[in-house]
């Protein structure tokens, strides 16, 4: 709750998110969950005090939407592992001292019980990072080469071969926290809008005011089911499944609002360098990062509704 | 900070459910519906529970309980397309206690809270109501004129023409009252928890269509799997959950503002109505549509949500008229800090 309401008043007053956010909102909460005592106390002050940045080493060239079919993998040797694979869509990697790492340490199982989650220390010659350039034309992402590094034993996350269960707390609070930080940054968009439309008398005018009045009704209702679920999480302990449907809520309308704003806005929306251009080349990347649309939409139907799984070729 | 029920909400409403899944079963709702009559006994029986008169003031023999309370009730009661006039006195209620005079009040108020008088309200233009639900029966009509000013009209001041709407669970009636009638207070201030009440029984509606929905979809096999099993179908109910969810979330900010933030009402009770309209309408189509042939069949009961759905979201306005509102509002709000 605490956490929330910070994040609101940072969203509100315009300044950028503290350094090590994936840290606070991801690495903290899942270390809560899942790490040994040492681990805790070792970890969590670093994270708080920016000393330690964090970045998350998930999706790979070959697992997107498929996380489980990752192949990066993990040898035991003595008390070390030694890993080798790609990583991609690693942001801040290029300052990150903490990889959360999930990597394959049982090909002999089923895919989802095969998988270890790792601290990897990311200041080791066998970690090269390589800025991966977006739409927006800047480097946000990096890809992640990864040949022989090593994590001593005393950096497995949540036990061995329980990786899937781990990284999905990782992404319960990436859809949970993370958009609770970004649902103000939307909110403030939308204020700008309203009030460029107000000034150009666009508000009068009734196809304006439809599309502008849907937008302001989905962004507080965002706004409320944002709240609701971290209710639930100080009922439960952790999010739950219906992050997803705010995930998906927000970034499908941060996408209406963006597309709006250029409307409204006008040739400045367009121009390269202004706020305006890269919100909406940037929300491209919203129904895809942390979860596509379409794979919310399976989480919401199975997980929420309860409906059958669709059987697929393992 | 707690966005969920307090435990005496979650009793009300877990006693109103329970008393409904008994009461107004589908085979129920059916006969009264086919036959276009109030369930007569069920309606006795919420009245002598005290339901009509949960949110008006004790002194006027009321339950004394707030705006979300009534829209717990309402949701409840949509869920079931219960054949009852509660939503029109409810609604008639909540406009007479806000801006109706001491004498108008006492005059009307213990009558709606017994149940023995049966309230409507509807929008009017120039004093003509083209939609009033409930207005057939009803002893006393509240009309809303689009500049928010009110007037309350008795059967014998005004022409009331019943007609046959869609949904027969309720009567539907014109109602033409020129300038005839009693003038309420300026702005209208009860219309916001009137709006709530409409909106929590598309709410409830909605809710039920999708439960209803996932549950053909879990049973009925083709291609010798569950249809629901497809993304097409699949993702359509997600989507159903999303405009339930979304509609739920916007009523109940504006059933709590009601209450504790008069302020954000009339904002919020726009939201809210935009929100349920087109839940109710996109919910209640899909249901119909991932029922298959079935739920184009009279037996399938889904229409009755469906055509319920129709009748509450053209109530006081649907969803763009609502949307029109609100950036009234949102215009209001930009020229306010232009000048400040």
């Amino acid at each position: 709750m605490e956490s929330a309401i910070y994040f609101e008043e940072i969203g509100r007053a315009r300044v950028p998110f503290s350094a090590n956010t994936l840290g606070l909102l991801l690495g903290g909460p899942t270390l809560m969950v899942w790490g040994t005592d040492e681990q805790k106390e070792r970890y969590l002050a670093p994270i708080l005090s920016a000393e330690e940045i964090w970045c998350q080493g998930f999706s790979e060239p070959d697992a997107g939407s498929d996380l489980a079919s990752l192949k990066t993998r993990a040898v035991k040797d003595g008390d070390e592992w030694v890993v080798t694979g790609q990583k991609v869509w690693t942001s801040g990697a290029q300052y990150a001292k903490w990889c959360m790492l999930v990597a394959r340490t049982d090909q002999d199982v089923p895919k989802h019980k095969g998988l270890t989650y790792f601290l990897m220390d990311m200041e080791q010659d066998a970690v090269q990072v390589r800025p991966l350039r977006q739409i927006t034309g800047e480097a946000e992402f990096n890809e992640l080469f990864i040949e022989e590094a090593r994590i001593p034993d005393s950096n497995v996350i949540g036990g061995v071969g329980n990786g899937w269960k781990v990284a999905l707390t990782t992404l319960m609070n990436e859809r949970a926290g993370l958009g609770f930080a970004l649902q103000i940054r939307l909110r403030q968009l939308m204020d700008d809008v309203i009030a460029v439309a107000g000034e150009k008398g666009l508000l009068e005018n009734p196809l304006y005011a439809d599309a502008i009045a849907e937008l302001h009704t989905r962004c507080e209702t965002i706004r409320l089911l944002a709240w609701k679920g971290l209710t639930d999480v100080e009922r439960y302990g952790q999010p739950g499944p219906e992050g997803s449907l705010v995930k998906w809520l927000w970034s499908d309308t941060n996408q209406r609002a963006t597309q709006l704003a250029a409307d409204v806005i006008g040739p400045q929306a367009l121009t390269t360098g202004t706020s305006w251009s890269y919100e909406l080349m940037r929300a491209r990347g919203n129904t895809i990062e942390g979860g596509t649309t379409e794979v919310l939409k399976n989480i919401v139907a199975e997980r929420v509704l309860g409906l059958p799984r669709l059987k697929v070729a393992v | 900070m707690d966005f969920g029920f307090t435990d005496d909400q979650r009793d009300i409403q877990r006693t109103a459910r329970d008393l409904l899944a008994e009461r107004a079963r589908w085979e129920r709702v059916r006969e009264h519906a086919e036959a276009a009559r109030t369930d007569e006994a069920l309606w006795r029986e919420l009245c002598e529970l005290g339901w009509p008169g949960i949110a008006i003031a004790e002194e006027y023999g009321g339950q004394g309980l707030g705006t979300i309370e009534l829209a717990i009730l309402c949701e409840e009661l949509g869920r079931v397309v219960a054949p009852v006039p509660f939503l029109g006195s409810a609604m008639a209620a909540c406009v007479i206690e806000q801006s109706g005079t001491a004498e108008q009040r006492e005059r009307w108020l213990p009558g709606l809270a017994s149940g023995e008088t049966i309230g409507a309200l509807a929008g009017a233009t120039d004093g003509t109501a083209e939609l009033v639900v409930g207005g057939a029966e009803a002893g006393v009509i509240v009309l809303i004129e689009d500049d928010g000013s009110g007037r309350l009209v008795t059967p014998e001041q005004a022409e009331v023409s019943p007609f046959a709407a869609i949904d027969p669970t309720r009567s539907a009636a014109k109602v033409t009252a020129s300038d005839s009638g009693e003038v309420l207070a300026e702005g209208c201030p009860g219309l916001g928890r009137a709006l709530v009440a409409v909106s929590s029984e598309l709410v409830g509606v909605s809710e039920r269509a999708l439960e209803m929905t996932v549950e053909y979809v879990k049973d009925r096999k083709q291609f010798g799997v569950p249809v629901g099993s497809y993304q097409a179908v699949s993702h359509r109910c997600a989507q159903m959950l999303l405009d339930t969810e979304r509609a739920r979330s916007a009523t109940a900010f504006a059933a709590w503002s009601a209450d504790s933030d008069p302020e954000r009402l009339a904002e919020g009770a726009a939201m809210a109505k935009a929100s349920a309209s087109d839940a109710g309408i996109e919910v209640t189509t899909g249901a119909i549509q991932m029922h298959g042939g079935i739920g184009f069949t009279w037996e399938a009961d889904v229409h009755w949500l469906y055509k319920r759905a129709q009748l509450d979201a053209a109530l006081l306005g649907g969803a763009k008229r609502h949307r029109a509102r609100l950036a009234e509002i949102l215009a209001d709000r930009v020229a306010a800090s232009a000048a400040a």
